[in-house]
């Protein structure tokens, strides 16, 4: 009974291993074997910011030659330098770009005009007639977007605003996707000079929201020449020319054009307004 | 067959909130005064934003027109007002945004005389100049949504209009705006239901009204015309009726198939303040200037139904007919459907259908959220037979694509009867609404890729 059911089961098994190895050889397709090497010495995070669907699909492009490693912000430099002498191709120069926030109406400072209550999320906040924060394109504060960065490079201040840490920021843009007042963008990592307010009011409309918003003084156009122009009373900078220059901030009158520093953080002009209170700032209906 | 009919058919599932209608449901209509300022937004409707001709500091008169439309699904903008154009910038509307809106402060001395623009007759109309002179007087549905009437009246080509309905439910607890305008407006609602029947070449029309309106339904059946086959149909009380496709299925007992338009089953649904809105104007040339507005609610003190110019600031309102108690939330259309506002500085616009106010003590604070229990009273509350439990359970699990794929999430129609009617307090409706904003969003990424 066992020997029937040995001989019976043995003889299967051989059999279709003989097809199996047959099927293998007959119907083998070529892969270049870098395209595994290269994946390997890439970061798996399959992010998507170098526009390919993840990792795999990037490492064959590399291999094929269409992109250059350079375009993976997320590997370190070795790691990139590395792919390069592997495939002995150029690094690719890709300046590394990070997420910036345009606002800083934390709650110390940006009053609401109604309390929300309901599902705590921004996207879901944002739908029930904006929110209920003053400024119309201020930060909501209920952190979407330090829930979907994948690289715990977003955390939340005491202020419910998000903090970006550059050196852990890959540029993927899940942020920029998710923020409900499109707050976020990406910026090559040399631009300092930056405006951290999105209001396209002016004047006391914009104080009595918020009181580091952008009133469309004009002093930062004036002080930056041609560097700065006033749109939709917003300051807009022309990156295209020289913009390492900490004047245009200084006399600022709220603090809304920042210098960003190494690690982030941004500095204010001496002009500025200096912003003590820690507490919230009171509702207010106005 | 009388003209009027009592029918205990409905549509199946639904709730019954309690109607609170009884404080304005017998007062008359009364003129509302002008705000010392005007702010129009040139988002009043849905479809592409109107286009502004007019310029800052110039002078217009009542019923002048001061936005163009910028498309075929678009309405022009005419002034409530006559006064002096302010102010063209931002102005806040009430889905958070800001948008394109003039700030006119009307003449105190002036008469308010509002001029006339060409008539259109409507024995010697055509279909076209009818769609033709609704755009041109700005109509957008004036139930809630604000959808430009030409465009739901535009019979696609191959389909044919059986039947014109008129949605005289309003189901909405507050409200008793249309209530006011059907007993008050009889002779403009019949004239504007010539002109819709002869837009749409329906050959009947049916007014549904809901058995809680009872005085409106004999006082209109009075005034029909000899001549006119309208025959009006009186419902059972439920919560969503005024919904187009439960409407229909009350009074038809047909059912509009699951992501079609009445029309696929040969039926108009134009809300009856609209209808009336088209008798009045129409006739004269006119845009739309103001709009009938119930203001209730317990944290109102001179409760009542109000024409008001459109663009009246939403805070000179409620200064107008003062607040008793600490407010805590201002809605804008009903309890049920309509949007808790977040600003006062927003203004009456064409499709606000009713301001309703609570205090403090009429809202349960703080209400906290427990697990679904899966006791199924979303199930059976749901007028289009989803199933809300399992939706809601996807949603949470951001399973967007699967809630869209296998559970139709794009046929709610946001009623808000699951959450009403769960026990667990799951804010079930904003979920949905969320979800199929991503939905939308997703989509309209796909076809750009």
């Amino acid at each position: 009974m066992i020997l029937t059911a040995l001989i019976a089961l043995g003889s299967l098994t051989i059999l279709l291993a003989i097809m199996l190895v047959i099927a293998n050889k007959k119907l083998y397709v070529y892969e270049d074997p870098r395209i595994d090497k290269v994946e390997d010495m890439l970061p798996h995070a399959n992010c998507g910011a170098c526009g390919f669907p993840g990792c795999r699909p990037f490492a064959e492009g590399l291999v094929q030659g269409t992109v250059l490693p350079g375009k993976c912000t997320v590997s370190s430099d070795e790691a990139r330098q590395q792919i390069a002498s592997y495939l002995g191709v150029s690094l690719g120069s890709e300046e590394k770009m990070v997420a910036r926030l345009a606002c800083a109406g934390g709650k110390n400072v940006a009053r609401n005009r109604a309390h929300y209550d309901g599902l705590d999320t921004c996207t879901a906040a944002a739908l029930v007639s904006g929110g209920g924060k003053g400024c119309f394109w201020g930060c909501l504060g209920k952190g979407d977007c330090e829930v979907v960065c994948d690289f715990d490079a977003i955390t939340m201040d005491e202020n419910s605003l998000p903090v970006v840490n550059p050196d852990k920021c890959t540029a993927c843009g899940d942020c920029v996707e998710v923020c409900p007042k499109d707050l976020f963008s990406l910026q090559p990592i040399s631009r300092r000079l930056w405006v951290a307010c999105k209001s396209l009011d002016a004047g006391d409309e914009v104080l009595e929201d918020c009181e580091v918003g952008c009133t469309a003084c004009g002093k930062c156009a004036m002080d930056g020449g041609p560097l700065i122009s006033m749109i939709n009373n917003l300051p807009r900078i022309n990156y295209s020319l020289n913009h390492a220059t900490e004047v245009p901030i200084q006399r600022c009158p709220t603090g809304a054009i920042v210098w960003l520093e190494d690690n982030g953080s941004k500095r204010k002009g001496v002009e500025s307004k200096k912003v003590l209170r820690k507490s919230d700032k009171e509702m207010g209906w106005s | 067959m009388g003209l009027i009919s009592f029918s205990k058919r409905t549509f199946k599932h639904g709730v019954h909130p309690p109607e609170n209608k009884q404080g304005t449901a017998g007062s008359a209509i009364r003129q509302f005064a002008f705000a010392p300022e005007i702010i129009l937004p040139v988002v009043q409707h849905l479809g592409a934003p109107s286009e502004i001709v007019v310029r800052e500091k110039q002078e217009v008169v009542r019923g002048q027109l001061l936005a163009k439309a910028s498309g075929y699904v678009s309405v022009p903008l005419h002034s409530p007002v006559s006064g002096v154009v302010h102010k063209i910038g931002n102005v806040p509307i009430l889905s958070g945004k800001m948008v394109p809106g003039l700030h006119i402060r009307p003449f105190p001395a002036s008469g308010q005389e509002a001029i006339e623009g060409e008539p259109i007759d409507v024995e010697s109309a055509t279909a076209e100049e009818i769609l033709q002179g609704i755009q041109d007087a700005g109509i957008v549905g004036l139930g809630g949504a604000a959808f430009p009437t030409h465009v739901k009246l535009k019979v696609p080509d191959g389909k044919e209009c059986k039947t014109l309905m008129l949605n005289g439910i309003e189901c909405e607890p507050f409200l008793t705006t249309d209530h006011r305008v059907m007993l008050e407006q009889e002779s403009d609602i019949m004239l504007g239901i010539r002109y819709l029947m002869k837009a749409t070449g329906a050959p009947k029309a049916i007014i549904g009204i809901e058995a809680n309106k009872k005085d409106a339904a004999i006082h209109l059946s009075k005034h029909i015309p000899k001549d006119l086959p309208v025959t009006i149909q009186v419902v059972p009380v439920k919560y969503p009726q005024g919904s187009e496709k439960m409407l229909i299925t009350s009074v038809l007992g047909i059912e509009v198939p699951s992501g079609g338009l009445p029309i696929d089953v040969g039926v108009v649904v134009i809300n009856i303040a609209t209808a009336a809105e088209i008798g009045r104007l129409l006739p004269y040339g006119r845009g739309i200037q103001e709009r009938v507005i119930t203001i209730t609610g317990p944290g109102v003190i001179d409760k009542g139904n109000y024409l008001m110019p459109v663009g009246t600031p939403l805070r000179f309102a409620l200064e107008k007919v003062g607040i008793k108690g600490s407010i805590r939330e201002v809605y804008m259309g009903g309890p049920m459907m309509g949007m808790a506002v977040s600003n006062l500085d927003i203004s009456i616009t064409k499709g606000t259908s009713g301001v309703v106010v609570f205090t403090e003590k009429d809202v349960k604070q703080n209400q906290k959220i427990f697990p679904c229990i899966n006791c199924g009273a979303c199930v059976d509350a749901c007028p289009i037979f989803l199933n809300p439990s399992k939706l809601g359970i996807l949603a949470k699990a951001e399973a967007y694509d699967e809630m869209e794929a296998q559970h139709h999430l794009m046929d709610c129609f946001e009623c808000g009867s699951c959450s009403y009617v769960c026990p667990s307090n799951i804010p079930l409706v904003q979920q949905f609404r969320l979800s199929k904003g991503i939905v939308r969003k997703r989509k309209a990424s796909q076809k750009v890729a």
